[in-house]
């Protein structure tokens, strides 16, 4: 998708902050719509996110879901498959992140850690290998299967918080709570934990496995073109199970900081939707792991700009960010060409 | 089971089934005109809202089902303008109308209506209620008659839309069209008004679905009230091969399995008891894994599915 036309501070820089600004300004006209001014509401969320120190951490932690949401759809795309199961790969982390923690009473969590995060890893991956399989091996459209994965990962975690594993004589269901040793340490007065660390080293290793290692470049090559690749005899169908699998265990770690780091138990909708804003994360970011990050950041600060400027405006719910979320999916990802052909017209002008 | 039970089932099978066959016909003038369906979720929701707003409003369902189709034909127009004038990519294209809808019309339930992003509930004059057909004792009580007007109207619209797709100048075009674009527009056609028109039928059928679901077979707008009908009809779609009649099949089935679902919740089975109700629910999603897992064979999609055109010089 480069345009050889165009310097990459215009490709990487103009035109997706073009798309970005597109999306906002739509979604102006819904707060408008809505009876919120929408310099008030663009205000407001600003303080809401960056304003005071607990406004930073709840931003922080939000983008920490995000980042591995957006690695969770940025690294299968990276092999050509468009992996929409982040929500349910985020559910089968979560419930692994439980069954441990309810298993290690008395454990220090940094001795925990380790195996909190490999279970983590697993639950999502696991989500993740039969849609991709599905795909490699029978064709079935891998957009439709996560699709269907994320129905059964809903139902098999009510199944599991309402029948098996539910806190008894709590009438909410979720998990009992974990043992006091075992929370994340973190910052006092939001919500912000240590996960965020675990998600810039997911991004790290993401960028390295991707654009620096001999595993990767065949992954570029085989999303790139399957052809040239199936002639340079890469295994495309192996690696691209691989790189879903590998999207899927990011997903579940969005459990670890759920669970581990902020609730101490498990709660049923703890994902609330981050593996759907996932997709935007990754687009915006161009499905490169330090792209990734800065739009999480992005997306962190609308969700706790939301957050905040719904105690003004009591008709402003967390739906302004799936709005929001969907804008940005149609005009970074399905319109990225608006802006793209008026841009390269008139930079050949100049 | 009695005779009664199981023609009950049927019954609610047809009733479960019509928003989705409306769907997958919707999906198969948009694919095979070579446009990726996969925003009918969000076209349906788009559909369903705007029918039980305007139900709410002026309380008439005929005006309710005009704006449905309007406003899913407005959205799935734009969505041929992204993925048409714009090339954009047609899979997310189709994303960001579901996510966006999903988000927009519970935002506006609950700026219009304060009710928690619901629409107010619809009183039996403004929705589209069961009818009893003359003489349908003798029919059959349970199978035939008594259904809403809107499962009649599928079942008198679904000869039409075959008509048109394989027996019509224009079907033959469409059906060109996501075949061999290319052919299409050196026969002296416009490819992107073709796909247009394809869409534009897409969109009145996903609104007559919206409308079903939400006056018809309920009576208001809920958030996610579509449920994944939308990918469920897409999948029939595909397991039917992009054929109307297999493809209104394959809903049935999933119809069929969805009316099995509401019975079997709480009946103990004999041999494993009773089975929690979340493994019941899944059973829809699970026969569609199960069908585009293992037998959808060699089905063979639109040649130019998916693939924005491009004039060749």
């Amino acid at each position: 998708m480069t345009n050889r036309d165009l310097p990459p501070l215009i490709d990487y820089g103009l035109i997706p902050l073009l798309n970005l600004l597109a999306a906002l300004a739509v979604s102006g006209v819904v707060f408008a719509i809505i009876g919120v001014p929408p310099w008030t509401a663009l205000a407001s969320m600003a303080e809401g996110a960056f304003g005071s120190g607990d406004g930073i951490g709840y931003t922080l932690y939000y983008a920490t879901n995000f980042i591995f949401a957006g690695l969770a759809v940025a690294l299968p795309a990276r092999a050509g498959l468009f992996n929409i199961g982040g929500e349910g790969q985020a559910m089968l982390g979560g419930l692994a992140v439980a069954l441990v923690c309810l298993g290690l009473p008395g454990w220090p969590w940094w001795a925990a850690l380790p195996l909190v995060v490999a279970a983590a890893l697993a639950g999502g991956a696991a989500w993740a290998l039969v849609p991709a399989l599905l795909q490699v091996r029978r064709g079935s459209h891998i957009v439709i299967t996560t699709i269907l994965f994320n129905f059964l990962a809903s139902k098999l975690l009510t199944w599991m918080l309402v029948d098996v594993i539910k806190a008894p004589g709590d009438p909410s269901p979720e998990t009992a709570g974990f043992a006091p040793s075992l929370a994340l340490p973190g910052i006092e007065g939001s919500p912000l934990n240590l996960s965020l660390l675990l998600a810039l080293v997911a991004a790290f290793l993401a960028w390295l496995l991707i654009n620096r290692s001999v595993w990767g470049y065949e992954l570029r090559a085989a999303g790139q073109s399957p052809e040239a690749a199936r002639y340079a005899a890469i295994p495309a169908g192996t690696l691209a199970v691989l790189a879903v699998c590998l999207g899927g265990a990011c997903a579940g770690l969005i459990g670890v900081n759920e669970a581990m780091g902020v609730e101490h138990r498990l709660v049923l909708s703890f994902t609330s939707g981050a593996g759907f804003v996932g997709i935007a994360v990754a687009l915006m970011g161009r499905n490169h792991a330090f792209g990734v990050v800065l739009a999480a950041l992005l997306f962190g600060a609308l969700y706790q700009g939301g957050s905040e400027l719904s105690f003004d405006y009591p008709q402003v719910t967390r739906d302004i960010v799936i709005v929001m979320d969907g804008l940005v999916i149609l005009f970074c990802g399905a319109l990225e060409q608006l802006w793209r052909r008026p841009v390269t017209a008139l930079w050949r002008r100049r | 089971m009695s005779l009664l039970d199981i023609l009950s089932v049927l019954a609610s099978t047809l009733r479960l089934a019509m928003p989705l066959i409306l769907a997958a016909l919707a999906g198969l003038f948009s694919e095979r005109a070579g446009v990726v369906a996969l925003g009918l979720e969000g076209l349906m929701l788009a559909g369903a809202f705007a029918a039980a707003t305007v139900a709410a409003l002026t309380g008439s369902p005929w005006l309710a089902l005009a704006a449905a189709m309007l406003v899913s034909i407005g959205f799935a127009l734009f969505h041929g303008y992204a993925v048409i004038h714009q090339r954009g990519d047609q899979v997310i294209s189709g994303m960001a109308l579901n996510v966006l809808i999903g988000g927009l019309a519970p935002l506006l339930g609950l700026s219009w209506f304060g009710q928690g992003g619901r629409t107010p509930a619809l009183p039996a004059s403004a929705r589209f209620m069961s009818v009893v057909l003359p003489g349908g004792d003798v029919l059959g009580p349970v199978l035939i008659s008594g259904h809403n007007l809107l499962v009649y109207a599928t079942a008198a619209l679904l000869p039409v839309l075959v008509w048109l797709l394989y027996g019509t100048g224009f079907g033959l075009r469409l059906r060109a069209v996501g075949e061999n674009p290319h052919a299409v527009d050196a026969a002296g056609l416009s490819v992107a008004r073709l796909r247009y028109q394809g869409l534009a039928i897409c969109g009145a059928l996903t609104g007559m679905a919206g409308t079903y679901l939400a006056i018809a077979q309920g009576a208001g707008f809920t958030r996610d009230m579509v449920a994944g009908r939308g990918y469920l009809a897409l999948a029939a779609l595909i397991f039917g091969k992009w054929r109307p009649l297999p493809a209104c099949g394959a809903c049935l089935l999933f119809a069929f399995t969805d009316a099995l679902q509401v019975r079997l919740q709480g009946v103990a089975l004999p041999v494993i008891g009773v089975v929690p109700v979340q493994f019941v629910e899944a059973l829809p999603y699970l026969l569609t894994l199960f069908l585009l897992a293992g037998f959808v064979g060699t089905a063979r999609a639109p040649k130019a599915l998916g693939q924005p055109f491009v004039k060749s010089r």
